[in-house]
């Protein structure tokens, strides 16, 4: 989203500060998804492609009712189903449904991993939002997700995710999806307050039952700006393999982390040792005495 | 090959054919805007550096192609290479010997061949790296390859892209202060030849063989 | 429904059976959410499927497709057995206590009376006990054996947890765990709601499911009472204006009923529909019958319609059958009908049996098609391949489109389910050449008329004599319309107590169907919306929700037929004595001089209790009926019968008796009969559906519906998929006696294989969407593999339970 009118608190590839003065004194925003309340109506879909300008393609049932099967360029968002007997209630089914998109992370993991100034950043509310205008294609942002949410559109090879709605959100609105979920199942308020509301589901959930409900804010990953309540959430991989502790990989940080600035004082101690060498001892030449002897030694051979 | 003195014995070597030659520059070339273009991706500071090929997106995709031409250059020029870079006894001795090398001090070391040590162990590092380079780069790279790998696949790729890279361009930089440093081989690569002289100060054993052969051919005129 | 969609949120406990609710009605189901969040509400789905409703319940149930009777009466049995019923409520407010007449009986599946040849009852017998007074005879100590609450005992007694899961296939442990929750709101202060839709209508005993659901919900005294009621899910936005207006066969707007052939005398017609109290000082409401009557005849012929003419009687047709779909589509495939308008209608998809619709409406002379879209009917002469595989030049029918504007694109009021008549304005133009409906059938009528000016005919009276006061005759606006089925003044109306003083201005809308004459005076279109353009103005346009009591009732958002009340019966909500049962939930109480409260009152408002009129006031006995009388055409308890396609072949409630297998009352024609399957060729129970991702036919043609549902799938249980080799994903003919239909299978443990009277019984799920029209990949339509059967009182074909046979392909 270009043109944005949030305060940028991160931006990709950069390594000065951002303009941090100005704070989100009313606290971040968050979006809750209810997975106890979802009954996987696909209207957050339909919602997200209206209020984006986005098409998939019509495409294929492959044995389920997950439609389109993937995130694509075109798909910010997507239900993903999975069916679970429940061994602690005697084997009963549960139909765990989970609206998939962009988390955004406190720590974002795709932000880290861009290398094209300004693509990515993260607004003072906690949005994290691609600017495709500075975005490059290189895909490195795939990699660096945790939650494997960002494409690469093979139209224009930029990378797409949920933005949160950042340009709804800037002038006061919520989300496209929360306003179309008909069961109150998403809901959007600052970060606090969605964890209140969170708390309140999660002590109904345990009135039923689910001893294990709770509240998805991973940690690993600084929280989310999308939370999830979970009936089971000691198990989030049940929901269609939301991990369990989601943290930006030892690859990526390894990649995009020390090496950084390490490699390159590497190549340049490198350089610079020639240089000092070349200071100090000096170029290896060679000198009459070498031509000489070089001579000389052809001479021997010749007649050798 | 023109002598370039009347004197016989003082007729240049010839080093490197015209092929050879050619080979070399062309790898050293796309190297050069791989490598730059790579490190526009590698850190934020030298993202200027993507200007060279034209911007960002035009690094993105430039870069993996150069990157391919530049794995294949280097292929044909590291199999007409390979059989002089056999790691021998006396390399490794040599290589014990670096620091009289260093200080300019290499009588002392056992005599060399067409290679020295360290320009083998060079050589392995460049195929190791452009391999890692290549076999890494094709992982992440998006638009054609990536959606079949894995995205652990994909972040430990782009981890081992980054550490050829890095030991690439290092080993690129001793390489190009070497050839500055060991006067007469720039004109080995640029103009094909070295005078006798440097090749028995430097490539003593090379150089008997190479009088050796030359005369035994003049002999069996 | 008897309540409303914002009342669900009071519910202590919601049961959704025949119905997918967080399937079908997604929005409405938020107020599920709402009662389970804020009411603590527990959730109970019973379902073939594991549904997305299932998906959010407490406990979810299995149940052999069609069988809901067998559950239900089992839920009765349990309630009598424990006495979990609410006393008090079932004493004074039903008929519990009503003498039924000696010779009413039932065995072995069939009631007194039955006549197989006509395959109909001779319901005499079905009746109360009635004395020289006219009244019905009562015990209110209810020792009498065959007061209804004994006889209904007797009846469901037979329906044990055992015989419930034999027939059902639902687990003991699950069922009785469901009972003990559900006879939870037997108490004064919880409620149970129910909400069910076309699970449950699209069965051959589809009427009486629901009205044994009625009688569950009877026993505990939810009916009347905030968070409780009967609710039915409408599906298509305004099928419940539908209904109210009369679109059905044998209907007149407001439920009134058109004479039949033998019904040629006017004050007969009359006296039959305006029923007399059969208990002492009860109102019996429907005695203003005439009022109504012609009221609506005073709408449609105006001057024309006079006392002397007995309201222009003769100009309404008397009909000698019900003409209901299935009727209609058969004589169509006879040969006998020349022209069909279907108009928003696509019975070659929504009909059962395709095979026979195509031939059906091959043998048209013409065919109109009025719809926004292309439909499978408006194609059914092309060969799409595979999917209608026809031969264009044998099909000689003229195929007419008239493009029509939709919904978005008109003014109007729409009726919701729970029978708000809520005014909506267009968003937008219609496009290109479409019309309104309005401007279609005006145009229609107003050339018709000037046919039969110009030529005559039979019986030209009707046509000609039509009040058509619209200013523009070929474009009555809906504003014009409204006013006209709502009621207005024809003179003024002077007040009966005081003639020196008028109520009403000549041309003044109604206040109300109170104010409704049988003198000619007052016109309404449909009685039971007057009121809705009231005096005030159109009252269908308010959007003032305030909720003084917080429960819902916001009674000046649009307005609720009839009268704007919100929960129809809500005088049972209170004791004998006015008193709130729950006064946490109020609807209406009596102060001493009048009934107050949240809702309209369903009852005279300033009725003292104490006169003993009973809050079922539409009713003859004042009270609700769990004894059918004679109003059901297969008996006045429902009972359990199989699907007309039945994996087992008998009844295992009524072993014996091979005319009591299916529904021995239901509409089935002669051919369609000889065209059911056997559960030996086609051992699998299949039931169709839809889903959320899609409306019906339509939205295959919105790319936004199809990318979220793109192509066709039938859903299988893990257990039939391993029998027959399939992997999900994999494609598969699903076939029945009346065709095949090829589709991709989504395997699941959502569909669980059930032990049927120790018979393994596998339930195939057919969502319905596709067909060969549209942007989404064509299929085939799912109705060819349904049968032509119908339940016997609504005509509604059995969608839901027939027989197939799944293959790989």
């Amino acid at each position: 989203m270009a043109l944005q009118s949030l305060d940028i608190v991160r931006r990709s590839a950069t390594t000065t500060h951002p303009p941090t003065v100005r704070k989100a004194q009313t606290g971040t925003v968050a979006k809750l998804i209810d997975t106890t309340k979802c009954i996987g109506c696909k209207a957050c879909q339909v919602a997200c492609m209206e209020w984006n300008d986005l098409r998939d393609e019509i495409g294929t049932n492959v044995g389920g009712y997950q439609n389109p099967h993937d995130l694509t360029d075109q798909s910010w968002t997507l239900m993903r189903f999975a069916e679970y007997e429940n061994p602690a209630r005697g084997g009963d089914l549960e139909w765990l449904i989970r609206k998939d998109g962009c988390m955004h992370c406190a720590d974002p993991g795709c932000l880290k991993a861009c290398p094209a100034p300004g693509a990515i950043v993260q607004y003072a509310n906690g949005i994290v939002d691609f600017q495709e205008e500075n975005c490059i294609g290189c895909g490195y942002c795939i990699a660096g997700c945790p939650f494997n949410i960002p494409r690469i559109s093979q139209r224009d090879h930029k990378a797409y995710k949920c933005t949160l709605c950042s340009d709804r959100v800037a002038v006061g609105l919520e989300p496209a999806c929360i306003k179309s979920c008909p069961t109150g199942a998403l809901v959007w308020g600052t970060k606090e307050d969605m964890h209140q509301h969170a708390a309140e589901r999660v002590e109904d959930l345990k009135s039923r039952g689910f001893d294990q409900a709770g509240v998805y804010d991973p940690p690993g990953v600084g929280g989310t700006h999308v939370m999830y309540v979970l009936h089971h959430a000691d198990q989030p991989e049940l929901y269609n393999g939301l991990p369990e502790d989601p943290r930006i990989s030892l690859s990526t940080r390894l990649w995009k982390g020390v090496t950084k600035p390490l490699a390159l004082a590497g190549i340049a101690l490198t350089a610079l040792a020639g240089f000092f060498h070349f200071i100090r001892v000096g170029r290896n030449e060679t000198h009459e005495s070498d031509e000489q002897a070089a001579a000389q030694a052809t001479e021997r051979a010749r007649h050798g | 090959m023109a002598d370039t003195t009347s004197d016989p014995s003082r007729r240049t070597i010839e080093r490197y054919t015209p092929n050879e030659r050619t080979n070399h520059w062309t790898v050293a070339i796309v190297f050069i805007l791989t490598a730059l273009s790579g490190l526009a991706l590698f850190h934020p500071a030298l993202y200027w550096l993507s200007g060279l090929l034209g911007g960002g997106t035009w690094t993105r995709i430039l870069h993996p192609f150069l990157g391919v031409l530049m794995a294949i250059c280097f292929a044909l020029l590291a199999a007409t290479m390979w059989k002089f870079n056999r790691m021998e006894r006396r390399d490794w001795q040599w290589l014990r010997q670096g620091r009289d090398v260093l200080n300019n001090r290499e009588a002392n070391a056992p005599e060399v061949g067409r290679y020295n040590g360290g320009q083998k162990l060079l050589f392995f590092v460049f195929v190791l790296c452009v391999l890692g380079l290549l076999l890494s780069g094709l992982v992440i790279w998006r638009q054609y390859f990536s959606l079949y790998f894995s995205v652990g696949v994909v972040r430990a790729a782009a981890v081992v892209h980054a550490i050829c890279a890095f030991v690439m361009i290092c080993a690129i930089v001793v390489h190009i202060y070497a050839a500055f440093w060991v006067k007469g081989s720039i004109a080995a690569m640029t103009r094909g030849t070295v005078t006798p002289g440097w090749a028995w100060k430097h490539h003593r054993a090379w150089f008997r063989e190479k009088i050796h052969a030359t005369h035994s051919r003049t002999r069996s005129d | 429904m008897t309540n409303h969609w914002v009342d669900i949120k009071n519910a202590d406990l919601v049961l959704i059976m025949g119905g997918n609710a967080a399937e079908a009605h997604p929005c409405g189901f938020k107020w599920v959410t709402e009662a389970k969040a804020h009411n603590k509400a527990r959730l109970i789905v019973v379902d073939p499927r594991f549904t997305r409703s299932a998906s959010v319940a407490d406990v979810y149930a299995p149940i052999r497709a069609g069988t809901d009777i067998a559950f239900l009466g089992g839920v009765i049995s349990y309630l009598l057995a424990n006495d979990k019923i609410q006393r008090d409520y079932v004493i004074n407010y039903t008929d519990a206590s009503f003498i039924v007449r000696e010779d009413f009986a039932f065995n072995e599946g069939l009631y007194s009376g039955y006549n197989a040849e006509k395959r109909a009852y001779d319901k005499t017998s079905w009746e109360y006990e009635i004395g020289a007074d006219g009244f019905a005879h009562t015990d209110p100590t209810l020792a009498h054996p065959r007061c209804v609450i004994n006889l209904m005992k007797q009846h469901y007694s037979r329906y044990t947890p055992e015989m419930v899961e034999r027939v059902c296939g639902t687990p003991k442990e699950k069922f009785q765990q469901i009972c003990q929750m559900i006879s939870s709101t037997s108490t004064t202060t919880r409620a149970m709601t129910i909400m069910y839709a076309l699970g449950w209508t699209q069965h051959s005993v589809g009427s009486q499911m629901i009205r044994c659901a009625a009688m569950v919900q009877l026993l505990l005294g939810n009916i009347g009472v905030s968070g409780g009621g009967m609710n039915a899910l409408r599906g298509h936005s305004n099928i419940q204006g539908l209904t109210d207006l009369g679109l059905l066969s044998n209907s007149l707007p407001g439920y009134i009923t058109l004479p039949f052939d033998r019904e040629q005398d006017y004050e007969k017609y009359v006296a039959v529909r305006s029923q007399k109290p059969l208990r002492p000082n009860q109102m019996s409401y429907w005695q203003n019958f005439q009022k109504f009557f012609v009221s609506l005849q005073k709408a449609w012929w105006g001057d024309a319609a006079t006392a002397e003419n007995h309201w222009g009687f003769d100009y309404l047709p008397k009909i000698d059958k019900l003409y209901d779909m299935l009727q209609v589509f058969d004589l169509m495939d006879q040969g006998k009908m020349n022209g069909y308008l279907a108009q928003g209608f696509n019975p070659l998809a929504a009909a059962p049996n395709k095979a026979k619709m195509t031939a059906a409406l091959s043998k048209l002379k013409y065919l109109v098609v009025m719809d926004p879209l292309v439909t499978e009917t408006s194609e059914f002469w092309r060969n799409f391949g595979v999917h209608h595989d026809v031969d264009s030049s044998k099909i000689q029918t003229e195929v007419i489109r008239l493009p029509v504007s939709c919904f978005a694109e008109e003014d109007g009021a729409l009726v919701n389910s729970g029978r708000w008549l809520q005014w909506h304005w267009k968003g937008a133009e219609p496009p290109g050449e479409a019309r309104t409906d309005i401007e279609i059938m005006a145009e229609l009528y107003t050339r018709l008329r000037k046919l039969y000016q110009l030529e005559g005919g039979a019986y030209p009276d009707p046509i000609l004599n039509l009040s058509w006061r619209y200013i523009h005759p070929n474009k009555p606006t809906p504003e014009e319309l409204a006013k006209e089925y709502c009621g207005q003044a024809l003179t003024d109306l002077l007040d009966p107590k005081d003639p020196t003083k008028v109520l009403r201005k000549r041309g003044e809308q109604l206040a109300g169907f109170g104010e409704l004459r049988d003198d000619g005076t007052t016109l309404s279109g449909c009685w039971i919306f007057c009121g809705a353009w009231g005096p005030n103005g159109n009252l269908m346009a308010r959007r003032d929700n305030a909720d003084p009591t917080g429960i819902g009732q916001t009674l000046n958002w649009a307005w609720s037929w009839p009268a704007n009340r919100r929960v129809l019966y809500n005088r049972a909500s209170c004791d004998t004595n006015g008193k709130p049962f729950n006064p946490e939930r109020m609807l209406v109480a009596w102060n001493g001089k009048q009934w107050i409260g949240s809702d309209t009152p369903d009852y005279k408002v300033d009725d003292d209790p104490s006169l003993g009129v009973g809050p079922f006031i539409m009713n003859q006995e004042g009270v609700a009926r769990f004894f059918a009388r004679g109003n059901m055409v297969e008996g006045p308890f429902p009972e359990h019968y199989e699907p007309f396609e039945s994996p087992l072949g008998y009844n295992p409630l009524s072993r014996n008796e091979p005319r009591a297998v299916s529904n021995p009352a239901a509409r089935i024609f002669k051919a369609d009969r000889d065209a059911l399957g056997s559960a030996a060729q086609f051992p699998h129970v299949a039931t169709t559906y839809r889903l959320t991702e899609h409306f019906h036919y339509w939205t295959k043609h919105v790319r936004l519906n199809a990318i979220t549902q793109p192509e066709q799938f039938v859903e299988i249980g893990t257990a039939l998929a391993d029998q027959i080799g399939v992997a999900a994903g994999d494609r598969v003919r699903v076939s029945s006696n009346r065709g095949h239909i090829e589709a991709v299978a989504v395997v699941t443990k959502r569909i669980r294989a059930l032990n049927i009277d120790g018979k393994t019984v596998h339930t195939v799920g057919i969502p319905i969407h596709w067909g060969f029209t549209g942007l989404a990949r064509p299929g085939y339509i799912a109705n060819t593999l349904t049968p032509f059967v119908g339940d016997g009182n609504s005509q509604t074909p059995e969608f839901k339970a027939f027989l197939v046979k799944v293959e790989k392909v």
